[in-house]
């Protein structure tokens, strides 16, 4: 079943860590959010293969915001 | 005295050197990125000036921005406050050569203090004393592991071009010594540009103490005594205060006497701070950091003088204000960084619109606030919103003065570090002036 990886803090995207139709495990970064001078990753909360990456480096992102889906 | 200033920078820092340059009559331009219109520093100056959009790299990093930002309003300085660029030798070098003052060191000493290694190479040869060692970059993974067999494990892995503790690694053992390496170079090449190494040995459970010192080049170095600033998180302080507490007379005096001799020896002028970490009745030089710090204030608590006021005058050329034997301590200061960050997730940054906003005030309650009800903090710059300094005749009065300070700050909209310095006043290792900077990592004041 596909899941929704959520950003957990505001920030903005630094970098992208996979692209779709990679294989993460749970706690791998999927992508780096910079945020207050920090590099924060958005780990996978599980392991999975990456369905879609739903943004771009250099993009805004909320908290809650969905950064990218799991298959 | 310089007939006008332009601050690069922002925030607490920015709103402090405008309040100075005011006090002496001297005509200030602010400059903000279109992050920050409605911030007050943007506000508060003779003159401001939009240098770009919110993303530091193309606002308050951009020199070329900055340096035309002065040409038009005919600025005659550049003051660079902290962080940004005013520990950017280029930068100094190119206000000098646009005919503009520096308040701050030459750029030939930011240069030379800003490399790690030949930093340490110069204190050295001053007499400061280093934390055993290599001598300079180690050549290679062999190399390191024969300084490791004459310093011993556990040591630490540093960047070259580094700072702030960004891309240190610890090791342990002779078998983790050949991944570590591995780590170190990569961290430090992606984040620096270089991958030079040097090795030292790893201090468990030090302090972090420091000396302000101030040079006016006409040959007076003086200090200002010293900080004490162990409680850290990831590296970046969060308390700082004066007198260093449990720092026998004897050690403050060679450590003193060694920060003004390193000043001396590389010529330095304006405001700057020596780094050590103590470890009993040892100290080590870690790092000299060529501007004014962010914990000024602690300092200026403690001695009844004005520092910005003094980088503005001796940057103007004229002599040192005081003489070493008129700077005195007088009961102690302790200084609270108000951060937007959440201590109960691990200091998780926590941008926002600042909803409510007051800060406390009284005897011995001072509030450097880079912020006002409405702003949004934003995820472009450091998390710094204000900070919360008290004095007191006794280190235990400025502590409950603190306490009060923070029980009564109101701020809504965002979480702030407030909670975290509640607890740290609380505990018992704080009050009895037992830290080091591994006190928060390891978890020493959680709730």
């Amino acid at each position: 079943m596909a899941e929704e990886v959520k950003a957990h803090i505001t920030g903005v995207v630094f970098q992208i860590k996979s692209k779709p139709g990679d294989s993460v495990a749970a706690g791998d970064p999927v992508i780096v959010l910079e945020s207050m001078k920090m590099e924060i990753p958005v780990e996978a909360p599980r392991a999975g293969k990456v369905k879609e990456i739903k943004v771009t480096e250099g993009q805004t992102v909320q908290e809650g915001d969905t950064v990218a889906v799991l298959d | 005295m310089i007939e006008s200033v332009l601050v690069a920078n922002r925030g607490e820092i920015a709103r402090r050197i405008l309040r100075a340059a005011r006090g002496l009559g001297v005509r200030s331009v602010a400059v903000y990125s279109e992050a920050d219109a409605e911030w007050p520093h943007a506000r508060e100056a003779d003159e401001a000036v939009l240098i770009g959009p919110p993303p530091a790299r193309e606002s308050y990093l951009n020199g070329e921005r900055i340096l035309e930002a002065a040409r038009r309003t005919g600025a005659k300085a550049i003051h660079p406050g902290y962080g940004f660029l005013s520990e950017n030798w280029r930068f100094a070098k190119a206000c000098e050569e646009a005919g503009l003052v520096f308040v701050g060191p030459s750029w030939r000493v930011i240069q030379q203090m800003g490399d790690k290694v030949g930093g340490r190479r110069e204190m050295r040869r001053a007499g400061v004393p280093l934390v055993p060692g290599s001598e300079g970059p180690v050549a290679s993974l062999d190399d390191a592991r024969r300084v490791a067999g004459v310093i011993g494990f556990p040591l630490m892995l540093k960047a070259a071009a580094g700072g702030g503790g960004i891309g240190m690694v610890k090791v342990s053992d002779e078998a983790s010594l050949a991944p570590a390496y591995a780590t170190a170079e990569r961290r430090s090449q992606a984040a620096f540009g270089s991958a030079t190494l040097f090795v030292e040995r790893y201090l468990s459970e030090p302090r972090h103490v420091e000396v302000q010192v101030f040079g006016d080049g006409r040959g007076q170095v003086v200090h200002l005594h010293e900080r004490e600033c162990s409680i850290q998180r990831r590296h970046q302080k969060l308390i700082e205060e004066g007198p260093a507490p449990r720092v026998s007379p004897g050690v403050k005096e060679r450590l003193t006497r060694a920060a003004v001799m390193g000043a001396r020896a590389v010529g330095y002028v304006n405001a700057g701070t020596m780094e050590f970490i103590v470890q009993g009745e040892e100290f080590y030089f870690l790092e000299m950091n060529t501007r004014l710090q962010v914990e000024h204030p602690v300092t200026e608590e403690v001695t009844g003088l004005d520092i910005v006021q003094a980088q503005l005058k001796v940057a103007s050329g004229e002599s040192l204000p005081w003489r070493q034997e008129d700077i005195v301590q007088r009961g102690a200061a302790i200084e609270c960084r108000i951060y937007a960050e959440d201590p109960a997730r691990n200091f998780m940054p926590s941008p926002g619109t600042i909803a409510r906003w007051a800060p406390p005030s009284g005897p011995g309650i001072r509030v450097e606030s880079g912020v006002a009800e409405g702003c949004q903090v934003s995820v472009h710059y450091d998390p710094l919103l204000a900070k919360l300094v008290t004095a007191g005749p006794t280190r235990e009065e400025a502590i409950a003065r603190m306490q009060g300070a923070l029980e009564a700050f109101v701020v809504e909209g965002l979480k702030t570090a407030i909670p975290f310095h509640l607890r740290v006043m609380a505990s018992t290792a704080f009050r009895e002036g037992r830290t080091h900077t591994q006190m928060v990592e390891q978890g020493a004041f959680n709730g």
